[in-house]
């Protein structure tokens, strides 16, 4: 227990008296969260709309304010030339142009009216939300309509965004985001923990020591467990305090699960650690070999559902997709822990999983 | 019993295209201060660390203390003192945090085993809040020595603790084994340096992962009578070149601002070979005969396992 203490008191020394790691270690998540939070974000905000208006009548500028008072759009200009349009898109001064048809008010009393709506779909996933929200400002205009001239309805289709009723990209990339960052320290920075020991010789040593493999890498583990879950609590506060992300479930259930999370991406890196010799491997093998993975089977920016099905099933045996079920199931949905058993005890196998191997390739000789 | 038992010791790397070891026996007594002496890629390092347990021999065996290096793995990492050829501290740790953190490793305290590392020690103390990345050559190996010596071990594997060291602290670092050998610890060291060779009890000369001699440095001395002669004049370099055109030369090489020319039973009058010296045009001219060293006998050892 002594030599144990021993060597995390040592591992914490040379975290701390090694500033840079140290910046990227506490200075990532906050970065990161800033970048996600206020520059890539896919929310469409005064996005700006062209309306080309045949029409020009009250009904028209009823429903040209309606879009000026969103706080989605702002009304770029309006025009009664079609011909201008691929001009403005070209320039790239609007993304969404709105054609009101002449006759716009007759032909809505009688059997309908045609509106048109053409995106600029260089970015797919704004296009489609931006037609969205524009779809959802014309129906609410709508029912006001004929609510005032007393009409009906055949259909009502009303659509409810269940837990995220204003669409906040935050509810996905806070999640996605935290899961990332921790995958990418813990695995790495263990990792290169370890291979350092190799590279420096001081492995050499250990090994001639009576100290058993176990007692090295736990005691390697834990100061990178204490940072993480120190990167944890950070990027909860910011996504609370700075982007107004939720936390609707019990955060003591989120910080034990993060726990689990942490330990198994750092018996990850253990067992990296024990394959490679230098620390350009580890990082690179971590880096490359595992980080894109980590990002595309996480289901943050792609949903799974969509992929081919080997890809699904491969989707499984990657850590992150059930971290970030985990994190947006208490998160978002506010949904204890009967919810999310599955990708708990999923997650606590292949940590043991990982543990198991890297005991029987930690190698109590040189070569 | 002897302290280090070692019977034809083999170990080859990279599938066998690398021979480090040539089946290698020597026994090495409790107490003593043994020196491996050999050039770089002897295979003085590829020893220690079967030694050590650190890498498993090919074939043979060999024990510490009555240990298998093999079999008794766990055993002989608790009495063994290792100092690896390269510095292998953590240079981002103190002198005080170095070696606390290596007294606990082993199970013990600075305070209980301070008595071995004493006089070591308090030469390095006043900068022990020093980053030990920041030390000399010559504090780095002090460092090493003292933390391979905090838990008490019986046996002492040092590999090459004097490289790049400055000759004053090599001295002193020599002192040093010589008081723990009074001490009863069984210390084995290798160098590449000849010239420490007579601060051993005994010592092996390897080359090419073989025991070429292995004796006393006097012994080894005595076993190898030369008729060896210092030469030297003008132009050095011509010199050597026609000292080893001289009929009956051994070998000639160059040592220090000096040649030394050995010369075979029966040529071995200097005055022939000034004569053809002087002959070859050579001027302050000067032979005298000296009394062979062991980088003379090393040479000559080297150059029949050559030939």
């Amino acid at each position: 227990m002594k030599i144990f203490f021993a060597f995390v008191v040592k591992e914490f020394r040379h975290v701390w008296r090694d500033k840079r790691s140290l910046m990227i270690l506490l200075g990532l998540p906050i970065i990161m969260m800033l970048i996600f939070g206020f520059a890539i974000s896919s929310e469409v905000k005064d996005s700006k709309i062209l309306v080309i208006d045949h029409a020009k009548d009250n009904q028209s500028r009823m429903l040209i304010d309606r879009f000026n008072q969103s706080e989605y759009f702002t009304v770029f200009a309006i025009s009664t030339d079609e011909k201008i349009i691929p001009d403005y898109f070209e320039k790239g001064s609007v993304r969404l142009a709105l054609i009101i048809p002449s006759g716009f008010r007759t032909d809505m009393e009688k059997e309908g009216s045609q509106l048109r709506l053409i995106a600029d779909a260089t970015d797919p996933n704004s296009a489609n939300i931006a037609t969205s929200y524009a779809s959802a400002v014309i129906r609410d205009f709508q029912i006001q309509f004929f609510e005032n001239a007393a009409a009906f309805m055949n259909i009502n289709i009303e659509t409810r965004m269940l837990y995220n009723p204003q669409l906040k990209s935050s509810f996905n990339f806070v999640p996605g985001v935290m899961t990332l960052i921790m995958m990418l320290l813990g695995t790495m920075m263990t990792a290169v923990a370890i291979v350092k020991e190799k590279e420096m010789g001081t492995i050499e040593i250990l090994l001639v020591s009576p100290m058993k493999p176990i007692l090295v890498i736990i005691s390697k583990a834990v100061p990178y467990l204490v940072i993480c879950f120190v990167d944890v609590l950070l990027i909860l506060f910011m996504a609370y305090m700075v982007l107004d992300m939720p936390m609707r479930g019990s955060l003591p259930l989120l910080l034990l699960e993060s726990l689990l999370f942490i330990i198994t991406t750092l018996s990850f890196g253990l067992l990296i650690s024990t394959l490679v010799s230098s620390q350009q491997m580890a990082m690179f093998i971590s880096l490359v070999g595992f980080l894109m993975p980590a990002l595309v089977f996480s289901g943050f920016m792609f949903p799974i559902e969509n992929m081919p099905l080997p890809l699904q099933v491969i989707s499984n045996v990657v850590p992150t997709k059930w971290y970030f079920l985990i994190l947006k199931t208490i998160m978002v949905k506010g949904l204890g822990f009967e919810y999310i058993i599955k990708p708990t005890i999923i997650l606590a196998v292949m940590t043991i999983i990982f543990i198991l191997l890297t005991l029987r390739n930690f190698k109590v000789r040189l070569m | 019993m002897s302290a280090i038992h070692i019977e034809n010791l083999v170990k080859s790397y990279e599938k066998g295209k690398v021979k480090a070891l040539k089946s290698i026996s020597l026994d090495i007594e409790e107490g003593e201060l043994f020196g491996l002496i050999g050039p770089d890629g002897s295979g003085k390092t590829t020893l220690f660390r079967i030694l050590t347990t650190l890498i498993l021999p090919d074939s043979g065996n060999a024990t510490l203390m009555g240990l298998d290096v093999v079999e008794d793995f766990w055993e002989i990492r608790k009495i063994v003192g290792y100092m690896p050829g390269r510095f292998s501290l953590y240079q981002d740790l103190s002198i005080e945090e170095n070696l606390n953190f290596f007294a606990t490793v082993f199970n013990t305290t600075v305070a209980e085993n301070y008595h071995l590392i004493e006089d070591i020690y308090v030469q390095i103390e006043p900068f022990k809040k020093r980053r030990a990345g920041k030390l000399s050559g010559g504090m780095k190996q002090k460092l090493a020595l003292c933390c391979a010596l905090i838990h008490e071990p019986k046996v002492l594997l040092l590999d090459e603790p004097t490289t790049g060291v400055d000759p004053v602290s090599r001295k002193e670092f020599w002192d040093m084994l010589g008081r723990l050998k009074e001490k009863g610890i069984t210390v084995v060291v290798s160098t590449p340096y000849m010239d420490e060779a007579s601060r051993c009890d005994r010592i092996a000369l390897m080359q090419d992962g073989q025991i070429m001699e292995m004796d006393s440095l006097k012994n080894i001395l005595q076993k190898h009578p030369q008729h060896l002669y210092a030469v030297r004049s003008k132009d050095m370099h011509r010199l050597l070149f026609d000292l080893r055109n001289f009929e009956g030369m051994k070998s000639a090489f160059a040592f220090g601002d000096e040649h030394h020319a050995v010369l075979g039973k029966g040529s071995d009058d200097p005055n022939q070979l000034f004569d053809f010296l002087q002959l070859k045009g050579h001027e302050q001219l000067a032979i005298r005969p000296i009394s062979p060293e062991i980088e003379d006998v090393f040479i000559q050892l080297m150059q029949a396992q050559e030939s």
